[in-house]
């Protein structure tokens, strides 16, 4: 285990959220993660879209690709791709992820590249101040939806299970020490992990608070729950009343995109191409 | 008594799916391979089956790369393509086809029995064979060529397979050299030795080639013509040459991909056209700010929208210009000839690695379809290097410099960490508001676009430039047109300037325009670079002549509008 303090920016960082945000916790998971996997920070590479979740990337040392709003997921495909010997997270917020990016997010998960996609999930828009987010409650009132959201919430969890994801976890931001441990699974795991992170937003969403989280959410029973049963996990990521937390899915040994788009896992730019064979194609064209 | 010198025009015509595609690629390949000077070109409706789509196959004394409208010989396989071509029929123009299947409304019409070929041969399939035998027994090519071909490239088939075809090619062979005897059909064309040797290719397939010589080992995109001819080129070669292919949810998913695998070291190039590269735009800005390389190939068709998807026009200059909001640099190549496409591809590579900036190949349905020849040796290449360095713990990405290049490190390789953002940031690569740190940040990397100036590329003079009153300048595809008509006209006062690198201009061709009067041509109804001539350099344009009906320009026209020019 290396020192989790390698993952720490100096203190003097200023840090763009509000007191008392849910970020704070997971950003400190997530280090303590990477340290307590031995990984060492030059092997990691996160990409982020925009949002406040999406500022993650510049609060610890870690290489990154802070991209655009929504398309967090791309780059890091290929980032996998391009140097598989990197661990590649992406991190972003629920408008980011499930939102702007939902085109990609369906398509990544039918690629099951090994990566791990990390969303802040606190149900509301924080950086626009307070819209409803793809998976605001029905009935959230905002400056927006004034009369209350009447668009049915987006259910990461069921989608990607539908669609093949290979790992489905549900963590809460205040819970650290079990978000840790999934968290972790999550990195080790070969193929597409997604973490889904309830996290209260203090300044713009008061009705999915610290106190809501904790009564409307349960641990699964580890010996209990066979984390091999799709459907079961299916059933259990529909479950609306008292929503499950902790690894609801995971299926071992499916290939991973990069395995099969690519051969080795020697990084692109140490490649030299054959002048031979470049020679031998033109001549082809004869 | 039909007698052709120096320059036939060949048509085939036919609907989806009738072997238009195959009887091309067979001549074309046979009648190289003979040392014949060959240029072809497609038209075709957007659709699989039906419809009725043409290929124009230029056999000549010279070397030639461009659209004629006239035709010489029409190889017609239903009767609805004399409906398609009506236009472009002549008194002169031979029709070769089943009477019983296109009728007998054109007065020259030669009876070719496909049917009963086809009943003899025991399979419809290899009518095509047939019809280029037909074809070679009136050029009066070289038989054992055509033999020896049809066994190589049947060879993957099995023996029965290619003993059919070459019986198939013998029969139409034998029938094309009756039908020039009977009818009396001379054709002179003179073979070179030389052109034997010759690589033969379309346009898409030298960029691909570019790109593979340019170290290229990844591709992202989503499949819209034209530009999907890339994305299958180096989908075919990704074993070969260890290409990563991703065929991308949209574009945006490909353009995201496409810096993320650069960002990773990867040299990656992305495909499209005017309607995916609208969806991409965001990701060129992003390729600005992150300052990371990435080569977007736009294979144009007539817009707006969905337009005219398989045909061909130069309209999406100014998109490819203006794309992405802010202010970063970029530099734009539109090749004029496959040996331009092949070299400017990997310069498009080199300037986007070494500027860290996004570098547009550009062109178009008619450039990336039309086949023509070269000899390996008028190759350039561009030295192959990747501008990455081993980062040292204090590594900052954005670190301040003279030429505003900072050395580009990337994720795994040194001690260092490489973040990249795409807010403004400070030269560690982290958010910032500051107004100092913004100033010093935008003028590094539009300062990058001094070092693109002084590296673009000079255009071809056509003629006698410094001395010619008139000046037709054309750019990407029209290379080929412009020099045959020039050719074709003769004047001394009259001569073409064609650019193949488009954006930015090279400061000390400015004066090639002088004194000039400037005739634009342009396939688009603004005259875009015309305006953007005017821009760059401040010169006067005078004319311009435009073509915006989804058709390339024929030579015929061009002299026709050229000699108008007063």
């Amino acid at each position: 285990m290396i020192d989790k303090k390698l993952y720490d920016m100096p203190v003097d960082t200023d840090l763009a959220w509000c007191p008392g945000c849910g970020n704070f916790p997971i950003l400190n998971i997530v280090k303590m993660a990477l340290a307590e996997l031995d990984i060492m920070p030059q092997d990691v590479v996160m990409c982020s879209g925009i949002g406040q979740a999406a500022k993650t990337p510049h609060y610890l040392r870690v290489n990154y690709f802070n991209g655009l709003h929504g398309r967090a997921l791309p780059p890091a495909i290929a980032i996998k791709i391009a140097n598989p010997k990197l661990t590649v997270i992406a991190e972003s917020g629920d408008g980011d992820t499930y939102g702007e990016g939902g085109n990609h997010f369906m398509h990544t998960i039918r690629r099951n590249p090994d990566i791990t996609s990390i969303v802040h999930n606190n149900m509301v828009y924080g950086l626009t101040k307070g819209q409803a987010s793809p998976t605001s409650e029905k009935g959230m009132k905002t400056p927006i939806q004034t009369g209350g959201v009447v668009m049915e919430p987006f259910n990461p969890l069921a989608t990607s299970l539908s669609l093949g994801a290979t790992f489905v976890a549900r963590v809460f931001s205040g819970d650290i020490v079990k978000s840790k441990e999934i968290i972790k699974a999550a990195i080790e795991h070969k193929g597409y992990a997604l973490v889904d992170v309830f996290q209260p937003c203090v300044v713009f969403n008061k009705q999915n608070t610290y106190q809501w989280f904790k009564q409307n959410t349960y641990y699964l029973d580890e010996k209990d729950h066979d984390k091999k049963d799709r459907m079961k996990a299916l059933a259990l990521a529909f479950e609306t009343k008292r929503m499950a937390l902790g690894i609801l899915y995971q299926e071992t040994g499916r290939p991973t995109y990069e395995t099969l788009l690519r051969q080795g896992d020697d990084p692109l730019f140490q490649r030299v191409r054959s002048k031979q064979a470049l020679e031998a194609l033109l001549r082809s064209y004869q | 008594m039909k007698r052709f010198s120096g320059d036939i025009s060949i048509v085939l015509g036919g609907a989806a799916g009738q072997g238009v595609q195959t009887i091309e690629a067979l001549l074309v390949s046979v009648l190289k391979r003979e040392g014949y000077h060959v240029f072809a070109i497609k038209e075709y409706m957007s659709r699989i089956r039906g419809g009725s789509n043409s290929t124009e196959i230029r056999v000549t004394d010279a070397r030639r790369s461009a659209y004629v409208r006239r035709i010489d010989l029409l190889f017609a396989m239903d009767k609805d393509v004399l409906l398609h071509l009506e236009k472009r029929l002549t008194k002169h123009t031979l029709v070769l086809g089943e009477r019983a299947k296109i009728g007998a409304s054109h007065q020259n019409v030669i009876d070719i029995p496909f049917t009963s070929f086809a009943n003899e041969l025991g399979n419809p399939i290899y009518t095509s064979t047939v019809a280029v035998g037909v074809a070679l027994g009136i050029l009066g090519a070289e038989k054992s060529v055509f033999e020896t071909y049809l066994r190589e490239h049947f060879a993957r088939k099995g023996e029965e397979v290619v003993a059919k075809n070459i019986e198939a090619g013998e029969k139409g062979y034998t029938f094309g050299k009756h039908i020039a005897y009977d009818v009396g059909i001379e054709v002179h064309i003179k073979h070179h030795e030389s052109v034997k040797k010759e690589l033969l290719t379309d346009g898409v397939e030298a960029v691909g080639l570019g790109a593979l010589q340019a170290g290229c080992n990844y591709i992202s995109s989503y499949p819209m013509s034209p530009g999907t001819g890339l994305l299958t080129f180096l989908a075919a070669q990704s074993k070969e040459f260890g290409v990563v292919v991703d065929q991308a949810e949209d574009e945006i998913a490909a353009i995201n991909q496409g810096l993320g695998a650069w960002y990773a070291g990867a040299r990656a190039i992305v495909t499209t056209s005017g309607g995916g590269f609208a969806l991409m735009t965001e990701g060129v800005s992003l390729a600005g700010i992150i300052e990371t390389p990435i080569v977007i190939h736009i294979g144009q068709r007539p817009g707006p929208a969905t337009g005219l998807p398989t045909r061909t026009e130069q309209a999406d200059l100014n998109l490819v210009l203006y794309a992405g909001h802010g202010e970063f640099p970029r530099a734009i190549y539109a090749p004029g000839t496959p040996e331009e496409a092949y070299f400017v591809t990997q310069e498009a590579f080199r300037i986007a690695d070494t500027y860290q900036s996004p570098v547009f190949i550009l062109t178009d349905q008619y450039f990336v379809d039309a086949i023509g020849s070269f000899p390996i040796e008028s190759l350039k290449n561009v030295p192959m290097k990747n501008h990455i360095v081993v980062t040292k713990p204090a590594y900052k990405r954005y670190a301040l410099s003279e030429d505003g290049i900072s050395p580009r490190g990337i994720p795994g390789n040194g001690q260092g960490l490489v973040g990249v953002d795409s807010d403004e940031h400070d030269e560690s690569a982290h958010i910032t508001e500051s107004a100092l740190v913004r100033v010093a940040m935008h003028e590094k990397r539009l300062s990058k676009m001094r070092g693109m100036r002084a590296e673009a590329l000079l255009p071809t003079e056509i003629g006698d430039v410094l001395h010619a009153d008139i000046l037709v300048v054309a750019w990407g595809s029209n290379r080929g047109v412009l020099e045959e008509a020039l050719e074709h006209i003769g004047r001394d006062d009259i001569a073409g300037l064609h650019f193949h690198q488009v954006y930015p201009l090279p400061e000390k061709s400015k004066k090639l325009f002088a004194r000039k009067k400037v005739v634009m041509l342009e396939n688009n109804v603004a005259s875009q670079f015309g305006n953007l001539l005017k821009l760059e350099y401040g010169i006067k344009v005078s004319e311009a002549i435009l073509k915006y009906d989804g058709d390339p320009f024929s030579v015929e026209e061009v002299v026709q509008k050229i000699q108008k020019i007063s």
